[in-house]
């Protein structure tokens, strides 16, 4: 994994089950990635030709190159891997080769001790071998003249050997209908039982070459012997319940492929039993998910990934927990499908294509064409904030639909009176500066002065009508402490003065700050620069933080230390300060366009997942990358300083009450008035 | 006693926004609700925050088709509670308690209020 990285070039020897993981796994670390097989047919211990064809346009199609057909005899290199060489003296240069051409089992132990041996230690259906006193599972074993190269039938062979062990010398273990499922995303493979078709079987076989979809089955005398799902292996589930089972089929023999979907969602999942287990890499059972829903009132699938942590593996049980979940819960909620608000009934992902493809540039449109014309406080800032993304600072800015905050550009008090917080790049200030702030408090009669967690300083209860005066005598811009924004980016002193500072965490800190101020973010958003592992600017917690090493930079983000704390995670590691900076940059504008609106970072990566945040934006294509980046200098192009409307006000009323040309006579005035 | 006071051009309250002004001792926030105008106490009845500082919204129902039929509320900056803005009735939270409203008109551009006299008198009493 330490050279596994952004440029790199792997070779994984083997198209395995296990090698294509591995691929997969290697090209979201960021190398380009070639998978050398040694017969033409990916998977086949799993697959047929033709699903093995299906598989290969799949993966050359999610950018993974595939050669098969070719011996590996050679990896050559000094110091370092250079290239591998095939049988036919071709060479392919690589940095990484991977090794994932099957596994041997480790019998030596056995062998040695006089155990009787084949190709594994020989085990019973009791897990015993030869010597009354051994027992042996797992990969090191053979049964019934099958070695196991996956983990489902070593659960199975455990159970035995724990019955065994314990005196219920009952359950047999009788051999396994093998069974993979690639956990590949994109990818969806699964093969179980026979997959080659020979005498005596029928074949019920559907491709389709443009959508990629390959689905075969192998019947023989009504029951099913074996099936091979390339591109959808969404009925994954019930064809193994048919082998399983050995469940009759002629009642269904017309419709093997295409059961009645409406009458079989459920059916099949509810044909499970409760204690099947459905999320393997979790060990949750059927069961259990549902017990969680009745107790905890789950909903969406987000609730049950949290309460049973089921689906957060592998995630190759999403579908049969979803499915569950939409059976069993009756107020059951796509996750993603939650509308904005009653006013505008869409979810912020339509909304944007709403806005988008309908080119609309202003709030009071999308009100008028998708919604009730009227709009509330809850979707005119969201909308506010989705036009201004969109259309990267270039839409019609309707102050009428933000928050009095974003109106006045200062954050409102419990009294109606506003804090002012200047910027102060990197929490690095001088003494003109400090003299200014000190004679602003002075003059205004500020209340309260106070020094924030940011490294900044805060001046509050200021009258909304003192405002622009106070940014004109401060002479600083506006640190956005109000908005939904980029607030500031936290520093600790790094090489500048400190002795154990490695990197220039203060100018890098600066420098990020300038790159990203007066933009606007889904919700608040804190960043922190560190000069060095003993991280005294508290980066981890924050929203995007640069770790600074000898020579590297770590990216984290994602973390937090408000509401939730939240340790942030590892986007990427870096070795110049530009390149931390773009993966920063990369990342604060993804969460632009992809976050919803409130939402914090800490929600948004776990919403999205790392491992797809790193594909999008720091492994991305160039061409995506670049795009990201353009986006965000657009915005910045179009963004300024908010306070500056203190010289051209957005209207003549922004900061001001209104002066009445009449005024009612006070009491005493008025009895003068009666008098004369 | 009512009268009706001149207070300063329509152009002076944003479409969609409210201002403040202060007539003798009342504070009193006028909004611009796009071809109409409404005038209400500006001191919010919870924690007395300032409404013509909030986000004007519709007042009723989810209906889209019932939209510009719709009335107009405001809801306070400090803690969201929402009046309506013809009626002055807190409509969140549910609590009974109604906030002063004025008729409010525009003649020749200008922007009038008709304050009735007697709080005005008889606070000074």
């Amino acid at each position: 994994m330490r050279v596994a990285g952004p440029g790199k070039r792997a070779v994984v020897i083997g198209g395995g089950l296990l090698g294509l993981e591995a691929a997969r796994g290697l090209q979201l670390q960021g190398c380009e990635v070639t998978v050398i097989h040694i017969v033409d047919t990916l998977m086949n211990n799993q697959l047929d030709s033709t699903a093995g064809d299906f598989v290969k346009r799949k993966m050359e199609e999610i950018g993974i190159h595939v050669i098969g057909g070719q011996r590996t005899t050679a990896i050559l290199g000094r110091d370092e891997v250079e290239a591998i060489e095939f049988s036919d003296g071709e060479r392919l240069p690589a940095d990484v080769v991977v090794i994932a051409a099957g596994i041997r089992p480790n019998a030596e132990l056995a062998r040695a001790a006089g155990i009787e041996c084949g190709r594994g230690i020989k085990v019973n259906d009791f897990m015993e071998t030869s010597d009354p006193c051994v027992f042996a599972v797992g990969e090191c074993t053979e049964h019934r003249g099958e070695v196991f190269g996956l983990v489902a039938p070593l659960f199975e062979q455990g159970k035995v050997l724990a019955a065994t062990i314990t005196g219920n010398k009952e359950p047999k273990f009788e051999g396994w209908k093998p069974a993979a499922k690639l956990k590949v995303m994109g990818v969806d493979v699964f093969s179980a039982g026979e997959f080659l078709e020979s005498a005596g079987t029928d074949v019920v076989r559907y491709e389709d070459q443009a959508t990629g979809v390959y689905k075969k089955l192998l019947v023989r005398e009504n029951r099913l012997v074996g099936c091979v799902l390339v591109g959808d292996a969404a009925d994954s589930n019930r064809y193994m319940d048919w082998l399983r089972t050995n469940a009759d089929l002629v009642v269904r023999r017309r419709n093997l492929l295409f059961p009645d979907a409406v009458e079989d969602k459920g059916e099949s999942i509810a044909e499970l039993p409760d204690s099947e287990t459905i999320c393997g890499c979790m060990g949750v059972t059927k069961g259990k998910v549902i017990q969680a829903i009745h107790e905890n009132g789950i909903r969406t699938m987000s609730q049950l990934k949290e309460c049973t942590r089921a689906s957060t593996g592998c995630g190759s049980c999403s579908g049969v927990c979803e499915g569950l979940l939409k059976a069993v819960s009756p107020d059951f909620e796509e996750d993603t499908r939650r509308v904005l608000c009653k006013c505008v009934p869409y979810t912020q992902d339509n909304l944007r294509e709403i806005i988008q493809s309908q080119k609309i540039k202003s709030v009071q449109e999308v009100l008028d064409i998708y919604g009730n014309g009227k709009g509330c406080e809850i979707c005119k800032p969201a909308l506010s904030y989705l036009v201004d993304v969109v259309w990267c600072g270039d839409h019609d800015e309707d102050r009428s639909a933000r928050f009095i905050n974003d109106r006045v550009h200062a954050n409102i008090q419990n009294d109606g009176t506003f804090s002012v917080v200047p910027r102060m790049r990197g929490g690095v200030t001088t003494p003109d500066e400090l003299r200014r702030i000190a004679d602003v408090a002075e003059k205004y009669k500020v209340p309260l002065v106070k020094v924030t967690g940011s490294q900044r300083i805060d001046l509050l209860g200021i009258r909304k009508a003192d405002l622009p005066k106070v940014w004109a005598d401060l002479g600083m811009p506006s640190g956005q402490a109000y908005a939904k924004g980029l607030r500031m980016v936290k520093t600790c002193v790094g090489t500048e003065f400190c002795r154990f500072g490695v990197q220039d965490a203060m100018a890098t800190g600066i420098e990020l700050e300038r790159r990203l101020e007066n933009l606007f973010t889904p919700h608040k958003t804190k960043l922190g620069v560190t000069g060095c592992p003993r991280n005294c600017a508290e980066v981890t917690v924050k929203d995007i933080g640069l770790v600074g090493q000898d020579g590297s930079w770590q990216v984290v983000v994602g973390g937090a230390a408000g509401k939730h704390v939240r340790k942030a995670d590892l986007l990427i590691t870096v070795e110049t300060t530009e390149e931390a900076l773009d993966a920063a940059m990369l990342f604060f504008q993804y969460y632009r366009e992809n976050g919803h609106y409130l939402e914090r970072t800490y929600d948004f990566v776990e919403r999205l997942g790392m491992e797809k945040i790193r594909k999008d934006t720091v492994y991305a294509q160039a061409k995506e990358k670049k795009a990201l980046l353009r986006r965000l200098q657009k915005s910045k192009a179009l963004s300024s300083d908010a306070w500056l409307e203190r010289k051209q006000p957005v209207n003549p009323t922004q900061f001001v009450q209104i002066q009445p040309m009449q005024i009612p006579l006070t009491a005493s005035e008025n009895r003068e008035v009666v008098l004369q | 006693m009512s009268n009706w006071f001149r207070i300063a051009s329509a152009g002076s309250v944003p479409l969609r926004e409210g201002r403040s002004v202060t007539m003798g001792e009342r504070e009193i926030a006028i909004f611009n609700l796009d071809g109409s105008f409404a005038a209400i106490d500006a001191a919010c009845p919870h924690r007395g925050g300032p409404l013509c500082d909030g986000i004007v919204t519709g007042s009723s129902g989810p209906s889209l088709v019932c939209g510009p039929l719709m009335g107009h509320a405001v809801v306070c900056p400090l803690h969201g509670w929402k009046i309506d803005l013809d009626s002055g009735n807190v409509l969140k939270p549910e609590v009974s308690v109604k906030v002063e409203t004025y008729e409010v008109r525009v003649m020749e551009g200008v922007i009038e209020v008709k304050i009735p006299e007697s709080k005005t008198r008889g606070k000074a009493a």
